[in-house]
């Protein structure tokens, strides 16, 4: 018989969503036949998106990887694979890829690498040290690691999370929660998806981890329904994690009790916000609250709460388990640690690449990204999702550090970053800016539901020619309204976009009728 | 908790109805108008039931980089309906998505539960005839 060969066939939507499930499907034909030659392995995605569906073969040693792999060729790369002969899809080791081994894989070392729902493959890469760290160090000591790790929120806002930690550490409650944000609402955004499907036992033992931490009982996750593949591997995995006791009543006799509940949304964006999401696990309309209070204090059902996002609660496992210096020691300034970057829209080799802070964004579009798909000049690109400013490609050399790209007008938010190229028409994207607002208003605030609606109004004003430059100035106006007028960021941020396309991009806001005449 | 009961009600029947929304007012001691606020509000509970397949166009910056607006045309018309209908028949129900997480291959396209992703104009024509050829 044949050497026995394990097949990674990435269960992850993105791969699915250029067939891997067929690919899968064909292994598992193959494999039933194999008399045990074949083993099909389900793994998450590496990030690569632009190699999918990326097919794996191991041996045992090394995984050699075959790119963008179609169903009905299977059987041929496996043959050629026992025959040492060559296959137009073969890349080579997988650990030799470039867009992968340039990376500072921190939050997603595991992803790709294991099997996303074995336990066994988990913890054979580190998994369950991080809370094993926890719970030998104790609570305070936990808190303090994050701390020293200098991790800020990862979904956008940037607090630091081991002073959030510490609010809640030090509130006084008979009830404390951990709801972790999963409502990756953004475009441009997919790392918090990929690392729910990729290494969801990563997300659990984080928010365990902070569980401990502040001495909370009781997890939610807060996932949006749009995404259905992560909502079955959660669910598999919590039960998995139930089931060998590292969720339930004293976890591996540790004395530290712990569950999570999972949460699906109603597909409502503004959710993503953390009162509103707050408002959402309660069962009520997501109605952005006021602060203060803070959640940290008075949070889910008026209890101290942590709400931090997935990526945030998915690298803490690792700074307990090697050390909050060693993040730390990553990355510049304030800006410590790695972001998962996500290179998305019109870009050639789209994906998700860990890097530390500090890498410049034309680093990442053009030495990962390949410059854009349709090979015409890049005309702008938005970062940090729809409420985030589009830069013009002029900009493209800002260092990507929290404070140094906001003082270029940027915000790093969820590090997502959608390229356009130069067939962009800049007004449209304006105009959309404020409807999607209009749409997505939760309607608590004035300067958010009216002003959405009214930006509209004169983006379409603008464009038609009418009263050109009297509408331009109503509308940074009524852009300096809602920024300063709303009561989150749905409605204080919309018009940061709307600005930057002005700004930018003017000749976009020319009509035919005025500007050529 | 009503907005998970919304959700398993959605998963189960695909829609909530009037009567539904009467009885949980009923069960959880609510008014009838806090349960419509709660169903109103969000996007994914609709109040008919939707045809025998959904497909949801990304209508976010991602998939727009990558032709979405056209995509999404093009769809309109060869369905012949516009955003929310339903084809003759309770068949096929086009729906707008903001972020599918598919932006590394937009523009995206969802049938059910399963995402598509870089389609192009031909590629949703094979989506919409293997929908309309698995009607029953």
């Amino acid at each position: 018989m044949s050497q026995q060969l394990a097949i990674y066939v990435p269960r992850e939507t993105s791969a699915a969503s250029l067939g891997a499930e067929r690919v899968a499907a064909a292994v598992a034909d193959l494999a039933a036949q194999s008399d045990g030659g074949l083993r099909l392995i389900r793994n998450g995605s590496w990030g690569a998106c632009w190699l999918e569906p990326l097919l794996e073969i191991s041996d045992g040693n090394q995984r050699i990887a075959y790119a963008n792999v179609g169903a009905d060729e299977v059987a041929g790369i496996i043959d050629a694979h026992r025959n040492g002969t060559s296959h137009a899809r073969k890349l080579g080791p997988t650990v030799e890829i470039p867009y992968l081994i340039q990376q500072d894989r921190w939050t997603f070392h595991r992803c790709g690498l294991i099997e996303a729902l074995s336990l066994e493959d988990y913890q054979r890469h580190g998994g369950w040290a991080g809370l094993e760290k926890a719970f030998e160090i104790g609570s305070a000591a936990t808190v303090e690691q994050v701390k020293i790790s200098g991790l800020r929120g990862r979904g956008g806002a940037g607090f630091p999370a081991g002073i959030k930690w510490q609010t809640v550490a030090d509130a006084s409650a008979d009830q404390k929660y951990v709801a972790c944000n999963a409502d990756e609402g953004d475009s441009g955004t997919f790392s918090d998806r990929m690392l729910m499907e990729g290494d969801p036992y990563t997300l659990i033992e984080g928010m365990a981890i902070a569980g401990f931490a502040v001495g909370a009982s009781l997890g939610m996750i807060y996932l949006r329904s749009e995404y259905p593949l992560a909502r079955q591997i959660l669910a598999a995995a919590l039960a998995n994690a139930r089931e060998s006791g590292w969720l339930g009543d004293n976890i591996r006799g540790s004395g530290f009790s712990f569950d999570i509940e999972l949460h699906i949304g109603g597909g409502s964006y503004v959710c993503g916000e953390e009162t509103a999401m707050l408002e959402s696990l309660e069962g009520k309309q997501g109605l952005v609250r006021f602060k203060p209070p803070l959640p940290a204090l008075e949070g889910l059902f008026g209890k101290p709460t942590v709400v931090n996002n997935v990526v945030t609660l998915g690298s803490v496992a690792n700074i307990l388990r090697l050390g909050g210096d060693r993040y730390a020691a990553l990355g510049v300034d304030r800006s410590k640690g790695t972001l998962a970057f996500q290179l998305g829209g019109n870009i050639k080799r789209g994906g998700l690449v860990e890097k530390a802070f500090g890498v410049t964004l034309r680093e990442l579009i053009e030495d990962w990204g390949g410059g854009t798909a349709t090979g015409r000049p890049i005309k702008a690109v938005q970062i940090g999702g729809p409420l985030g400013p589009y830069f013009p490609a002029a900009k493209l050399d800002t260092p990507l550090e929290y404070e140094k790209f906001a003082a270029a007008g940027g915000m790093i938010g969820h590090g997502g970053i959608v390229v356009f190229d130069d067939t962009v028409d800049m007004a449209e994207q304006a105009r959309f800016a404020m409807e999607f607002c209009a749409l997505e208003s939760c309607g608590k605030c004035t300067p958010c539901r009216i002003g959405s609606v009214r930006g509209v109004e004169l983006i379409d004003k603008i464009r038609a020619g009418t009263d050109r430059d009297r509408n331009l100035q109503v509308l940074d106006e009524l852009c300096d309204t809602m920024i300063h007028g709303s009561l989150c960021a749905m409605g204080g941020m919309t018009p940061f976009p709307v600005r930057s396309a002005v700004q930018c991009f003017p000749q976009d806001f020319e009509s035919a009728g005025e500007s050529k005449s | 908790m009503l907005v998970q009961i919304l959700r398993d009600l959605l998963d189960t029947y695909g829609f909530i109805s009037d009567g539904m929304m009467r009885l949980l007012a009923d069960e959880l001691n609510l008014s009838r108008a806090d349960v419509h606020g709660v169903v109103s509000f969000y996007h994914d509970f609709r109040r008919t039931p939707p045809g025998a397949h959904v497909i949801k166009i990304c209508q976010a910056e991602a998939c727009q980089a990558m032709g979405s607006r056209a995509l999404t045309d093009h769809a309109r018309k060869v369905l012949g309906i516009e955003m929310h209908g339903t084809t003759a028949g309770d068949g096929i129900t086009l729906e707008p998505a903001y972020c599918l997480g598919n932006c590394a291959c937009s523009p995206a396209v969802m049938v059910n539960d399963e995402v598509h992703g870089r389609v192009d104009h031909a590629m949703l024509d094979q989506l919409i005839s293997k929908c309309a050829g698995s009607q029953s």
